[in-house]
């Protein structure tokens, strides 16, 4: 066993698993969608981000494109969440809490595609 | 390949990236979760993420604004002391690592790789590779430079690409410090690089030599090779798959050696020829036949040996492990004994050959304090010994790395060269003395430049295009001064081949064709106005008819009717 397989592989599912968290649950209901958990799905999936970098193969840049749209979406969806509570003042209403959502979704979607990949070249290496 | 120093450093700086986002993470929501208080004094809710993270990225960067949006609880406080030696240990591991990174050898390795690679891609003119830049090496680059010859190095030894740096040459050199027979460092160089010409393999490592020849040949099979070989046996490795040229130095030089006894008139045409361009011309060698002294028989001494022979010159031999059963004398030759038990006294001519410059040195002055009148062949091994030789001013010297560099810039710049200097081998001395005087008088004192051009698109694309439509020009047109056509210029066509067809000194009423690939003598001064004459279009017609102003650019051609014939 390699620790630093078991470290990557927990940051990719973690990632995931934090950030379908934040996602179930209706979609246009705040009170379902906690600020905390968009912050550690955000950490962890920039960690996993990191933890990407630097493999030249070619699933290895499949990975890091994975996980940059996943950052990508959090961060859109952490900048919208500002906006609406911080700058225009009008908080989470269904339409700010659906749109946050409906763009985690997005990212969600992005780390099961991470999560698949990882299994599928574990599954190659079993062969 | 090409963004590899990038993720060399992404994967570097993967556990700073890592260790500076935890600790923003916790310093942020340690934040979101300490109370806060009021203007009044009255406990407050936590800062909220959006306050939080903007806080706590003016604090890491230590941009510092001061407690924002309300001033502090002291709980807040706390906390915030602790994010701050957080925050500056995270930014200091990544500072540390990252200049850790640069000065790693390895990545600086990589980067300079890099950015030879990219200029070696970049080369849009025609240019060969140089492998090892020794005292041969770099003979040659500097003269490739001078003809405004593009080229690559590849050296083994760092401190002498660095001092290449130094050496100011005019045209931008990519060179790197990489073993060339590694056929990877070959490929880096260009090695089927669409403009690469030919490889030359002159390091001073026989074995890395015939790696590249190998090499080269395997990779690219109709490139060109020069390779430097001192060993028959390499040379008849070399030989054995079709190294294109192979110049052994020792060989060369007992060629020579015997062909100025037996055909000085030959041998000084052939050494005007094959001399580097607009060098001092080098000065006459006569020497006499008769009885010679050979001392030091090694490599170099046996090719000397075997060549003299032929000419009908008889050898005395001195060598420290002589043989005096085939008539060898044991000794250096620096002894004036020894000199004398060699017959100094009925000998015409001796040849300082060992491998080691100060007894060559010492067996030249003592056998000239012997007897003056001696002609004296010594070998200088080391270019940095110069000095010394030319203070001595022996009748004939002997450079290794001079003599494979003029035969391999000879060869490679003018390819026609090589077919001229096959030709001349049936000439007889009156002919060649006649063109030896020509060659003298062309450009003051110094070496003619031996060049060729090809009426081809690409090299002469006026004359080219003049011949296709029925223009007929004659070599006298070609040898015109551009800027006065009564003028000729000072210049000795050598040699036109016109498919395979070879004429040797041709006239100047010759009629060119398309195709024709002409060998010229001339200054470097006057190739480039012929170069001119040949490669534009008004010089041309200047030249032909000397009509200097119906000139005019490409689109004033275009636009002029083709049937008006232009005003005279």
């Amino acid at each position: 066993m390699n620790l630093e397989k078991v470290v990557f592989g927990f940051f990719i599912v973690l990632a995931a698993t934090l950030n379908f968290g934040f996602f179930v649950g209706d979609i246009d209901r705040p009170e379902l969608h906690h600020v905390y958990e968009l912050a550690a799905a955000l950490v962890v999936s920039l960690i996993a981000t990191a933890l990407k970098f630097g493999d030249r193969t070619q699933i290895g840049a499949i990975h890091l494109a994975t996980s940059l749209v996943a950052d990508l979406q959090l961060v859109a969806a952490a900048v919208i969440w500002a906006i609406a509570v911080h700058v225009t003042g009008e908080g989470m209403t269904a339409s700010v809490t659906s749109s946050v959502v409906s763009l985690s979704g997005g990212a969600l979607f992005a780390n099961i595609v991470s999560v698949v990949l990882l299994i599928v070249e574990t599954v190659m290496l079993r062969r | 390949m090409n963004n590899s120093t990038f993720f060399l450093v992404l994967r570097r700086m993967r556990a700073p990236i890592i260790a500076l986002i935890v600790i923003y993470a916790i310093s942020v929501c340690g934040l979101t979760l300490v109370p806060g208080v009021d203007a009044t004094g009255r406990p407050a809710p936590p800062l909220s993420f959006f306050h939080a993270f903007y806080f706590i990225s003016y604090t890491a960067t230590t941009i510092g604004f001061g407690e924002m949006p309300n001033a502090f609880s002291d709980a807040q406080r706390l906390w915030v002391i602790v994010c701050i030696y957080l925050s500056v240990i995270g930014w200091s591991y990544s500072v540390i690592t990252l200049i850790a990174l640069l000065q790693d050898k390895g990545f600086q390795k990589t980067l300079t790789a890099n950015r030879f690679m990219r200029r070696v891609r970049r080369l849009r003119e025609p240019f060969y590779i140089v492998c090892g830049c020794g005292e041969t090496g770099s003979l040659i680059c500097r003269n490739f430079d001078r003809l405004g010859q593009a080229f690559v190095v590849l050296e083994k030894d760092e401190i002498r690409v660095e001092e290449l740096d130094l050496l100011d040459f005019k045209t931008d050199t990519p060179a790197l410090a990489a073993d060339a027979s590694l056929p990877d460092n070959l490929l880096l160089a260009g090695l089927r690089h669409p403009r690469c010409r030919g490889v030359l393999a002159v390091t001073n490592d026989e074995q890395a030599n015939l790696g590249i020849a190998i090499a080269v040949r395997l990779l690219t099979p109709k490139l060109p090779v020069i390779a430097r070989a001192r060993s028959p046996s390499v040379t008849a490795n070399l030989a054995s798959f079709g190294t294109d040229h192979i110049i052994s130095p020792y060989e060369r030089f007992a060629d020579h050696l015997a062909l100025a006894i037996m055909a000085p008139e030959r041998f000084r045409l052939i050494e005007l020829l094959t001399s580097l361009p607009e060098s001092p011309i080098p000065q006459v060698h006569r020497p006499p036949g008769g009885h010679w002294i050979l001392c030091g028989y090694g490599r170099f001494g046996r090719a000397v040996g075997e060549r003299l022979a032929e000419t009908g010159i008889t050898l005395t031999i001195i060598d420290p492990a002589g043989d005096p059963q085939a008539g060898h004398i044991a000794g250096n030759g620096t002894e004036a004994d020894t000199l004398r038990a060699a017959g100094i006294a009925t000998a015409s001519g001796i040849i300082a050959g060992s491998d080691n410059d100060v007894n060559n040195l010492s067996i030249a002055v003592t056998a000239s304090e012997l007897k003056p009148a001696l002609f004296v062949v010594v070998r200088q091994n080391h270019a940095a010994n110069a000095p010394l030789f030319q203070a001595y001013g022996a009748d004939f010297a002997m450079v290794p790395s001079h003599i494979v560099a003029h035969e391999s810039i000879a060869i490679l710049t003018t390819p026609l060269l090589a077919r001229f200097l096959g030709e001349i081998r049936r000439a007889d001395e009156s002919w060649c003395h006649a063109l030896v005087d020509r060659l003298h008088a062309l450009c003051d004192g110094l070496t003619p430049t031996v060049w060729g051009i090809c009426l081809n698109a690409s090299e002469a694309p006026a004359a080219r295009q003049a011949l296709m439509h029925g223009r007929g020009i004659a070599l006298r047109d070609a040898l015109r001064d551009p800027s006065d056509r009564e003028r000729m210029l000072p210049a000795i066509p050598l040699l036109i081949d016109r498919n395979d067809r070879l004429t040797l000194l041709p006239d100047d009423d010759f009629d060119l064709a398309a195709g024709d690939r002409i060998l010229f003598a001339s200054s470097l001064f006057t190739l480039n106005h012929i170069k001119l004459t040949l490669q534009n279009a008004n010089a041309l017609d200047y030249a032909i008819d000397g009509h200097a102003d119906e000139s005019g650019g490409w689109l004033w051609r275009k636009l002029r009717p083709a049937n008006v014939p232009a005003r005279r």
